[in-house]
């Protein structure tokens, strides 16, 4: 077995090859990014919402309420409810990270990298 | 029915046993994705209207004539606040887009390096080449801003970026290419089936075969025939082998080399084919694999390449700017160069005959496509899978 791989942060690399920005002010880029990172959390958590009360209603094993008062129960549940959260994080503050990563390792523009593969 | 055209479910894409395990989340990330792509393939002709409406018409109320070309026309586009927001929703829904596979993918990285493991052990029908390099062009930049591209290998064994192309190809392409993302794969056959039915091709050469999803089909419609995929990626290869055998093909073998430079002896294929792979080469090796492409075929044999529709001069400055869109801010950005080279001079720089040069244009065959799809759709630039196939018969 390999050393396990820093998933989360690995997952929100910057790739190489520098970052359009469209924006006049960059702050806006960056802050357009993340809400859509969290439209799409919200999206997913919908969708999983529907599933359960879809499945719910059909099997009728539960009521609201259960679900209102539930904490975790064990510290496998705590890690699990923790981990989901900085997976999360690390999903809608890509950008923020990917900043981070031009600022050590500064890319050149793709024009300038499709005139140097012009001549590759 | 919808009044509008509904990517299908993610959960409609093919599986085998080296598809990445997802959960429900993911899955659900994946479909949010493949819809806001959607949505923005509409929005983006919200750029012809504010061309059209404002930045056109200030542009030469301020000149006092029309645009020269591209670039005048870009400089003047990026100041429009609708092409701003556009832009900056469709770069921010791609890096989304790697950021969910990733995540999927990185997560079970040793469990996907063994499941393809187990079936590619012993197998002579995969070759890796720890001293084949990586292509300068393929290092310059990330393309499709997948980081670390198709060769990047974060554990020995890595199969990962292959496997996430493999899950978000559906996505991007809101699963218009087929449930094995294999659309284009399955057109060129059918093609060359119905042109030349008398062709019956012994020996067959994929280049730039990535992750083999356009080379199956091929394989499948010529079973008599060997078939060999090349790349330059081991990751991309060690995952499309794998694929391979668990769907049970017996006449494909992946070999890692440059197609610029291929052990094949001289005429020792009958048909060599590329799938949207010139553009991700680079201005002075597209010529090397094409002079590569003419030695190792036969005489009488033939090649087809699918790529990107070609610029016409009848197109408008707008139409290649948005065109070169993804090249640009998508990373591709050989598509910016190549499309100014026409095929049929590449062709001939090679030794092809410029009677024997054949263009024509190819769509996905998509298996989910059930017809229920029947709204109306813009073209979506650069992304919609409508091809344009060049090529040639050796003579």
């Amino acid at each position: 077995m390999s050393e396990p791989l820093d998933y989360i942060k690995l997952a929100s690399n910057k790739p190489k090859g520098k970052r359009p920005y469209f924006h006049d002010d960059p702050a806006v880029e960056r802050v357009l990014n993340i809400t859509m990172a969290v439209a799409g959390e919200l999206a997913v958590m919908r969708e999983r919402m529907d599933s359960i009360e879809r499945l719910l209603e059909t099997r009728g094993v539960l009521t609201r309420e259960e679900i209102e008062n539930f904490v975790p129960q064990d510290k496998t549940q705590e890690e699990q409810r923790q981990l989901w959260h900085a997976e999360y994080i690390g999903r809608i503050l890509r950008i923020v990270q990917q900043e981070m990563e031009e600022l050590q390792n500064p890319d050149k523009t793709l024009e300038e990298i499709a005139n140097d593969i012009n001549q590759m | 029915m919808s009044a509008r055209n509904l990517p299908p479910v993610w959960s409609k894409i093919a599986k085998h046993a080296v598809f990445p395990e997802t959960t429900h989340d993911e899955r659900a990330r994946y479909n949010f994705l493949a819809n806001l792509n959607k949505h923005l393939a509409h929005v983006s002709q919200g750029n012809k209207i504010a061309f059209d409406k404002r930045v056109e018409p200030k542009f030469e109320k301020e000149h006092g004539r029309k645009m020269k070309d591209t670039s005048e026309l870009k400089a003047a586009m990026e100041k429009d606040p609708h092409y701003q927001v556009w832009s900056s929703l469709r770069r921010s829904t791609m890096e989304m887009r790697q950021q969910a596979g990733r995540s999927i993918v990185l997560r079970q990285a040793d469990d996907l390096k063994e499941k393809a493991e187990k079936l590619n052990e012993g197998k002579a029908s995969l070759v890796l080449d720890a001293d084949c390099k990586v292509p300068d062009y393929l290092l310059a930049c990330d393309n499709h801003i997948m980081p670390g591209s198709y060769h990047t290998e974060l554990i020995d064994g890595d199969v990962t970026p292959a496997a996430n192309y493999d899950t978000g190809l559906f996505v991007t392409t809101a699963g218009l290419l087929g449930t094995y993302s294999d659309g284009g794969g399955k057109a060129i056959t059918s093609w060359v089936k119905k042109s030349y039915p008398d062709f019956k091709p012994k020996r067959i050469l994929d280049i730039g075969c990535g992750m083999g999803h356009n080379v199956l089909p091929i394989a499948k419609a010529f079973p008599d025939a060997e078939v060999i995929g090349i790349d330059t990626a081991a990751p991309m290869l060690r995952y499309a082998h794998a694929r391979a055998m668990d769907l049970g093909y017996t006449n494909v073998k992946f070999m890692q080399m440059d197609a610029a430079k291929t052990i094949f002896e001289d005429e020792s294929f009958d048909w060599v084919q590329s799938t949207m792979f010139f553009h991700e080469t680079g201005g002075k090796s597209i010529y090397k694999i094409m002079d590569e492409v003419y030695r190792v075929l036969k005489p009488g044999g033939l090649t087809l390449h699918i790529e990107q529709p070609q610029y016409t001069d009848d197109m408008s400055l707008f139409e290649k700017f948005i065109r070169d869109w993804d090249a640009l801010n998508n990373n591709e950005p050989y598509w910016s160069k190549m499309h100014d080279i026409e095929p049929v001079d590449l062709m001939e720089a090679s030794g092809f005959k410029k009677e024997d040069f054949m263009q024509i244009g190819a769509k996905a065959e998509n298996d989910l496509d059930d017809g229920s799809n029947k709204a109306e759709e813009p073209e979506d630039h650069g992304r919609s899978p409508i091809w344009n196939v060049f090529g040639a018969i050796k003579n």
